[in-house]
């Protein structure tokens, strides 16, 4: 499961909205790379990628809100 | 109870705003890569800053008689709607690894409410937190401001508590968005408060609230860090100029 996850962010919290994205559709990130920026709670919060790849697409944008866990963005992992 | 966390302090003095940023993302790149818990202290220059998502229509005066004046606005990545920093606002930027304290966002913004409540119960002063809301009250007035940022776990940006802040500025805004009215200690005490002993009390509190220990400082400068010029003087020029424009406004 390398895609771009909604995170846990703490007990209570259900849902984030999606700030501002990074990078776009199509463009290659490499691991660690912050790809998406949350907001909830009076805080950012950053979600990085698992493994380098390219983002095949974005499935939350911006100033739209998703649940913990729902996929943010389909990564397609690099293989070479 | 298990060991305290270490934690460097840096005390900045008065610094620009951008460099104080610069420094806390330095900082940050330090801690997710195994560096120290780390509290910067300081106070910045007048500026207003909006977070992420803020709204613009929470000036009540155009922004550009405001950037006129000389004080920046500034969009920065943390939660939160415009706020106001100023001389005599001790602002707090706890940069710590999350990972130590749980990995829950709503835990640690409820522990930086509670270092402010605690630093203002060592000043004899009852505060709160507001049911929905982010932040810390006296009475029906604010008093401290809070909004963070977290990447790989690892916070920035943080809190600001009203010491000897210069309220006045507040009024051409709405402070995180709301029809609030805001205080300072210096305010409440209704005297000049000792911001060196501020500090001392915050990291106390700090210590307490996060089980920290405080490593030798490595930093610790009181002297003006934002460049050649008197911020103080700058900041009594500027008031001045937004007192006069405020008054013409009043006339027609």
């Amino acid at each position: 499961m390398n895609n771009i996850v909604l995170p846990e962010l703490g007990e209570g919290i259900t849902k984030a909205t999606v700030a501002f994205w990074h990078f776009k559709s199509g463009d290659f990130v490499q691991e660690g790379d912050d790809v998406v920026e949350l907001v909830t709670d009076k805080a950012t919060f950053n979600v990085a990628a698992e493994v380098a790849g390219r983002i095949q697409k974005i499935q939350v944008n911006e100033g739209e809100e998703a649940k913990i866990g729902a996929v943010l963005a389909v990564l397609e992992p690099d293989k070479t | 109870m298990n060991s305290p966390f270490l934690f460097q302090l840096q005390d900045l003095g008065l610094i620009d705003y951008q460099k104080g940023l610069n420094l806390q993302r330095k900082t940050v790149q330090e801690v997710i890569q195994g560096g120290n818990n780390t509290i910067l202290l300081c106070e910045h220059p007048p500026v207003f800053t909006l977070g992420r998502l803020a709204a613009e229509n929470n000036f009540f005066i155009p922004q550009q008689q405001i950037t006129e004046q000389g004080i920046q606005i500034v969009r920065i990545d943390r939660g939160g709607e415009v706020t106001l920093h100023s001389p005599g606002q001790l602002v707090t930027y706890p940069i710590f690894n999350l990972n130590h304290f749980g990995r829950d966002l709503k835990v640690f913004l409820h522990k930086l409410e509670q270092v402010a409540i605690d630093l203002l119960q060592d000043f004899d002063i009852v505060a709160h937190r507001i049911l929905g809301q982010r932040g810390v009250w006296v009475g029906k007035d604010k008093i401290a401001s809070i909004g963070i940022g977290v990447k790989k776990w690892v916070s920035f940006h943080g809190m600001a508590v009203n010491v000897n802040t210069d309220l006045d500025l507040f009024s051409l805004i709405r402070p995180c968005g709301l029809d609030v009215k805001m205080t300072s200690i210096s305010r409440i005490k209704n005297q000049l408060i000792d911001m060196d002993d501020v500090k001392k009390r915050m990291i106390k509190c700090f210590c307490d609230q996060f089980n920290l220990n405080e490593l030798p400082s490595i930093k610790k400068n009181s002297k003006l860090l934002s460049g050649d010029t008197d911020v103080g003087e700058q900041f009594r020029v500027v008031k001045e100029k937004l007192n006069k424009e405020e008054e013409r406004n009043v006339v027609r």
